[in-house]
């Protein structure tokens, strides 16, 4: 049985800590907070220990991996004392907020032979595996233009309350919504060569941006465009999409599915394509999970590290090294953006509205 | 105990497992209360009295505008589901989880009271909390008969999840004494729940779950369905039965109505010809009796 410990119970913490819960194999022991209220719902309810300090829950509990799901500022120094205390990682997205760190950090847990994990989702999602299978056999052929979306309505009025507002704790659309659309790019791609064109906007927030723009460019003459925002009202919740042009046809994938269109019939290892439209969903491509909470991605990642964890696999699909690549690209986007964000002028709800909410 | 078939609500909300172009497509559609009137009042017309909706902030006006019309709605009731998830998620995203409490509970005082309070304190007073947070998801359905309520599925497999059982006793205990209606249990994860379930002495409940042809978000598989099935000491409200429309409808109706024990169907429709043709194909395939 794998031994698992939680630090910080926000939305993500507290699915991660159901999903481990009950992924085959593993159990979660201890979990770690700051929130009195959480800790006291946990004492009551929950078959765990509690503290509020994680280098006391390390020290006190025999773990084989902690799942670290904190404020974004606080990922690099709690996954540095995690990885010091020798147990596999887990840690939400983004892996930190400077790729300098994120690969110093990479570093650290391959020279201690340690199994680490970033919890980009996506990669889970059967719609996008089948998006990176066509794309490996070179069903598209050349691919030159890439689009990569993410809307949703995290900021969708002006507020402050929580970190995720903050620029100095990692807030911001940027290291929210961004590093998805971002991180299934270089999955499929690799690394980025060059960013150009970034421009990061304010719809809402004082203090961090709530829109973000860019293009990436790869050696091979493949660019990227990048379209994200997370005051989108018109979503129910986080909608991501990438679409792919190449010479051979076409592929547009989102969470629900993928539609494909081939110049000539083909086929994959795993089904034959004909030439026109294909459309297949997330019932016919998704495999079963043993506890679904929100989404199979979610408990796949988390049946992923488990097994890792269980036979110290330590190059994964969302290992730190792939992160790192993603921070890297999100660093190259912050270098494209030379300083516009200031110039532009703030857009803000009219003060004298022409209509009545209902 | 439940209609044999009940109407449901995702076509209105935009919400569609399988296509992002059919979610909008469905939410241009309902975007007016008379655009989903009407086609409630179809299903009322057909025999299909039931609406299990989840509380949505629509509901709020909607309810009212049935209650208004007894005449084009005889008999009709509704099955609310609790909470509407992506309310808290984001609210919970954008203003943390005690801002998200404070921000659905009329007393914001309480809340406070409880930050403070430490963590003894808490701890007691979390059943107390739970059930404020029920009578404001109800609000809407003032007047309405209401003889079922359920706790959403990502709630119910939370719960399940994080192995706080109790919470599961303290809606139970609350929705029975309070509205004077039945307690339900939506979930992906049945032979789980119902082992949670019967750790609480929650006996014989009635759960609402996934059961489709294709094993879709049927999680511990089909067969551990089709056992507990057997075993007849729950019951069964299928949902997704054409798992966003994968299966060809008359193959999934034989499929499922080809179950035992199933108590229920639940299924959604857009327009009248397909709540009739949905509810005569349930009438070909299950024998037991017209619904």
């Amino acid at each position: 049985m794998i031994r698992l410990g939680i630090v910080g119970l926000g939305k993500m913490g507290l699915s991660h800590y159901a999903i481990a819960n009950s992924t085959p194999g593993a159990q979660v022991v201890a979990v770690c907070d700051s929130s009195t209220l959480l800790l006291g719902f946990i004492d009551r309810y929950g078959r765990v220990n509690t503290y509020t300090s994680m280098p006391e829950m390390l020290a006190a509990e025999r773990l084989d991996g902690v799942i670290i799901s904190t404020p974004n500022h606080l990922h690099a120094e709690m996954v540095r004392t995690a990885l010091a205390a020798g147990v596999a990682v887990f840690c939400e997205k983004p892996f930190t907020l400077s790729a300098h760190e994120s690969i110093d950090l990479t570093e650290l847990a391959s020279a201690n032979g340690l199994v680490t994990q970033v919890g980009y989702h996506y990669r889970y999602v059967a719609t996008f595996q089948e998006m990176k299978h066509l794309i490996e056999g070179g069903a598209l052929g050349k691919v030159t233009h890439a689009e990569a979306e993410a809307y949703g309505p995290v900021v969708v009025r002006p507020a402050n309350a929580t970190w995720r507002s903050k620029k100095s704790a990692g807030g911001g659309a940027l290291y929210d919504y961004a590093p998805h659309p971002i991180n299934l790019l270089t999955w499929l791609f690799g690394a980025p060569k060059t960013a150009i064109g970034t421009v990061m906007t304010s719809v809402f927030s004082a203090d961090t941006e709530d829109e973000v723009l860019g293009t990436f460019q790869w050696p091979d003459s493949l660019s990227a465009h990048l379209s994200v925002s997370w005051s989108d009202t018109s979503e129910r919740k986080m909608a991501t999409k990438v679409s792919l042009w190449g010479a051979e046809g076409k592929i547009v994938a989102d969470r629900q599915e993928i539609r494909v269109f081939l110049r000539h019939a083909a086929e994959t290892s795993r089904r034959a394509y004909s030439a026109g439209w294909t459309t297949l969903n997330i019932a016919e491509l998704t495999p079963p999970v043993a506890y679904y909470l929100r989404g199979e991605e979610y408990s796949l990642q988390m049946e992923d590290f488990v097994a890792r964890v269980r036979n110290r696999a330590l190059d994964g699909v969302n290992d730190f090294r792939s992160a790192a690549t993603t921070d890297e690209a999100i660093e190259l986007l912050t270098g494209a953006n030379s300083g516009r964000q200031q110039e532009i002028e703030k857009v803000v709800a009219p003060r004298r509205r022409l209509w009545v909410r209902s | 105990m439940p209609d044999r078939l009940i109407f449901g609500d995702n076509q209105f909300f935009g919400v569609n497992h399988m296509s992002e172009d059919k979610a909008r497509a469905q939410a241009i559609r309902f975007q007016t209360d008379d655009a989903v009137l009407e086609v409630l009042e179809a299903a009322n017309r057909n025999g299909i009295r039931s609406f299990m909706c989840t509380t949505h902030d629509r509901l709020g006006s909607i309810v009212p505008s049935v209650l208004q019309r007894p005449e084009a709605f005889p008999d009709q009731q509704f099955l609310p589901c609790m909470p509407y998830a992506h309310k808290y998620s984001n609210a919970m995203a954008e203003q943390g989880i005690i801002g998200s409490l404070q921000g659905f509970l009329p007393e914001r005082g309480r809340i406070e009271a409880l930050v403070r309070s430490g963590r003894s304190l808490a701890s007691r007073d979390i059943a107390g909390v739970a059930t404020l947070l029920i009578d404001a998801e109800m609000r809407p359905f003032r007047n309405a008969s209401t003889p079922v309520v359920f706790l959403q599925n990502v709630t119910v497999d939370l719960i399940l999840g994080l192995g706080a059982y109790e919470i599961f006793q303290v809606f139970a205990d609350h929705v029975r004494t309070r509205y004077n209606a039945e307690p339900g249990f939506i979930t992906m994860n049945v032979p789980r729940l119902l082992d949670a379930l019967r750790m609480q002495e929650i006996e014989n409940p009635l759960v609402c779950a996934n059961v489709n042809k294709l094993g879709f978000r049927m999680s511990g598989g089909v067969e551990a369905y089709e056992e507990a099935l057997r075993r007849a000491d729950f019951r069964l409200i299928a949902m997704s039965i054409f798992a966003s429309g994968a299966i060809p409808p008359a193959e999934a109706v034989r499929w499922v109505c080809g179950l035992p024990n199933i108590e229920s169907i639940v299924f959604g429709a857009s327009s009248e010809r397909n709540i009739v043709s949905t509810r005569d194909l349930v009438e070909t395939y299950w024998r037991r009796q017209p619904v």
